[in-house]
């Protein structure tokens, strides 16, 4: 057996961290910046379950538990097991965390809800990937549109640099008092988890501050704080005014804790999105690896005459209807490509804008394949062709 | 903790409810009480809403009396009816999905023993035959493989009686309940064996006909659990309302059922665990 190790590092202000500590380039791949930023991230306890593509991710953070940057760390029975033993793990007042994806995020689904219901600071990566039937193992992110609605919040990362940061951030967004909710943040399977690319990250002789269980919202379940007579989730099933009005509040409450979390989010990240040319008529709207291949597609475009523009959305929980009303507002086409059937995202958009006959909610690819260029790309030729005949018509 | 945790803010004596000053000035915490004792102190449960002669209800009072540390227990639960009283009960609970009680209470532990590593708190898991037999056996089972160090206590109505009275995998053979019309096709589930071969280093039967016995079987099992790992305790709970017989013959049956060998009181002790209760013993030893 390998004895764990005790590591000496720094606590400092997530401030120092995530913006004044000096940062080194490493070029590794997006597990590997899971593993650097929970090295940072003072987590105290990480449960995995394995599934391709998140495997490796959980088993560098086992390594670095050999190495004693964390206190606890096993390998769970199944997902629904891990996702559960992460809960009681909250409730018990540590910081932890845990990853998954596709087949494995529905396997544990009930627990999402449950984690929002309960107010807890739980951060979990998604690591997407299809759902059977058929089998696969290949990207698509279908499963986040599942996820939408489970009250959590939800970061899409584009590279292994947001995974990166939104992962680190996460903990203290997700632990604010007036939020305490948890976090999913979802990256693209294999585009991101097994590719390398040069990540900055901050020394690893520094973490964030410890959690402070006693400054969440609800009772941490310790049998330490008076008064005791609560249950952490309590039960409002009966039928009469006062549970529906409860559980009615409750959930209210839940998504306004999430509301909340709006000022934390433009604090730490920045803003919910990141913008191109905003004063084009086209604009893409996108978020993970699709946002990268409009990039491309937006370099060919202007190559060809074409001013395109776009805004890369970081954040989907909570969405960010005004940014993007505010955005679309002279737009003449809303491009919005998609690596899934059912397209959740032209979805949410068409959902808070005026006028979205202009979302095109194309071109979507799904089953694993990755976004080609060219079909964006063409994309932007159709909506420029409509605006060229109105132009003369 | 100490009877600090049901302490009362100044200023708010007054208008705090009965029982709950009851409990403050009365409590069983920091005691070291056992059923013995039961009808002498403010007990950990108030009422509940559970039906008239419910096994159940009686068993869950003698446990709550017989926790070795009620005032740094935590209890983790999953659906059924006893999860009802738990809202009753003057002890931090837990109550998440069907099932998955043992994964919550490993979680628990393990993030107890991070953030208190001198103290002990214990985790116990109370939850109906069908969360630990039927639904949450795999998570059960794997906490037992993994040897976490909490003990699971099985309210054994034998049937899923919260949602109508549909058999479970710990029904009898032959018993019709809703979902088996024709009578079960399976004899019952040997929970405690299994436990046994699984890791447990302690399990047991036991009915509420016997409370001194179950007082002992309870406290036993978690002092075992906090030293030495996973224990089991399954309990005979009858339901009067779902095997359709009066409420005040609930007790009866359940002597009944011990003396003629339909539900046999079985007791594992592993070598250390052996050893462990004698230790105890000794200590025990009334001078
Ligand atoms: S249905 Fe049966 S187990 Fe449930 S409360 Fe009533 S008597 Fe007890």
């Amino acid at each position: 057996m390998i004895e764990q190790k005790v590591i000496e590092q720094k606590i400092v202000e997530p401030e120092e961290i995530f913006f004044k500590a000096r940062r080194e380039k490493q070029f590794i791949t997006g597990s590997e910046a899971v593993r650097e930023a929970i090295k940072r991230a003072n987590v105290d306890m990480a449960v995995s379950y394995p599934i391709t593509p998140q495997s490796e991710s959980m088993h560098l953070v086992g390594d670095i538990y050999a190495q004693g940057y964390l206190k606890d760390y096993y390998r769970g029975e199944d997902e629904l097991g891990v996702m559960s033993a992460v809960a009681g793990a909250s409730m018990g007042g540590v910081r932890v965390f845990t990853a998954t994806g596709g087949p494995g995020t529905l396997r544990a689904f009930e627990m999402f809800p449950t984690w929002a219901g309960a107010r807890l600071p739980v951060v979990c990566a998604f690591f997407c990937r299809g759902v059977n039937s058929p089998l696969t193992i290949q990207p698509d992110t279908i499963e986040i549109g599942f996820m939408l609605d489970t009250g959590m919040l939800i970061f899409h990362a584009e590279t292994a640099q947001d995974l990166f940061d939104m992962i680190l951030k996460s903990f203290i967004i997700a632990e604010k008092p007036d939020v305490h909710l948890p976090i999913g943040v979802f990256a693209d399977g294999f585009f991101v988890t097994h590719t390398r690319e040069l990540v900055e990250v901050p020394p690893e002789d520094i973490k964030l501050p410890s959690y402070n269980p006693y400054m969440s919202p609800v009772p941490v379940m310790d049998m330490e704080t008076p008064p005791v007579r609560q249950m952490r989730d309590p039960f409002v099933m009966k039928s009469n005014f006062i549970s529906y009005a409860a559980h009615a509040s409750w959930q209210q409450e839940v998504r306004a804790a999430g509301e909340r979390a709006r000022k934390h989010i433009k604090k730490y990240l920045g803003g919910f999105l990141e913008t191109e040319n905003e004063d084009a008529d086209i604009l893409i709207v996108a978020s993970g690896t699709a946002a990268s291949q409009a990039k491309e597609a937006i370099i060919r475009a202007e190559k060809e005459g074409i001013k395109v523009g776009l805004a890369k959305l970081k954040v989907l929980r909570p969405f960010p209807a005004e940014e993007i009303r505010r955005l679309v507002k002279n737009k003449k086409a809303i491009i919005v490509p998609e690596f899934n059937i059912t397209g959740w995202l032209a979805r949410e958009i068409k959902s808070v804008i005026e006028d979205n006959s202009r979302v095109v909610g194309a071109p979507r690819v799904f089953g694993g394949m990755t976004m080609p260029v060219e079909l964006i790309s063409n994309e932007i030729k159709k909506q420029q062709e409509a605006l060229n005949e109105c132009k003369y018509s | 903790m100490s009877a600090n945790i049901v302490k009362i803010s100044p200023g708010f004596e007054e208008i705090m409810p009965e029982d709950y000053r009851n409990l403050v000035k009365d409590g069983p915490y920091g005691r070291g009480l056992d059923v013995d004792k039961l009808g002498t102190f403010k007990e950990l449960i108030e009422e509940h809403p559970l039906c008239a002669g419910c096994g159940l209800a009686l068993s869950l009072r003698l446990i709550l009396a017989s926790l070795p540390n009620p005032e740094d227990t935590v209890i983790v639960g999953t659906t059924g009816c006893n999860s009802l009283s738990f809202s009753q009960v003057a002890i931090h609970n837990i109550h998440s999905l069907f099932g998955n009680q043992n994964a919550v209470a490993t979680g628990l532990k393990r993030a107890l023993k991070i953030r208190f590593p001198q103290k002990a708190k214990d985790v116990v898991v109370i939850g109906g035959d069908g969360g630990i037999g039927d639904i949450g056996l795999g998570m059960v089972m794997h906490s037992w493989f993994r040897r976490e160090k909490i003990t699971t206590i099985m309210l054994d109505n034998e049937s899923y009686s919260n949602t109508g009275g549909q058999e479970s995998g710990m029904s009898c053979e032959g018993a019709v309940l809703n979902m088996a019309p024709t009578g079960k096709k399976f004899p019952k589930i040997s929970l405690p064996e299994i436990a046994r071969d699984a890791g447990c280093v302690y399990s047991a039967t036991i009915t509420p006909a016997s409370p001194k016995r179950l007082g002992k079987v309870v406290k036993q099992a978690i002092l075992i659990a906090r030293e030495l790992g996973p224990t089991y305790v399954q309990i005979y709970c009858p339901c009067p309302t779902n095997y359709k017989f009066k409420p005040q013959e609930s007790l009866k049956r359940a002597k009944e059922k011990e003396k003629d060998g339909s539900y046999p009181i079985k007791e594992y002790l592993s070598p250390p665990a052996k050893e462990f209760v004698e230790g105890l013993e000794v200590v025990n030893k009334p001078r």
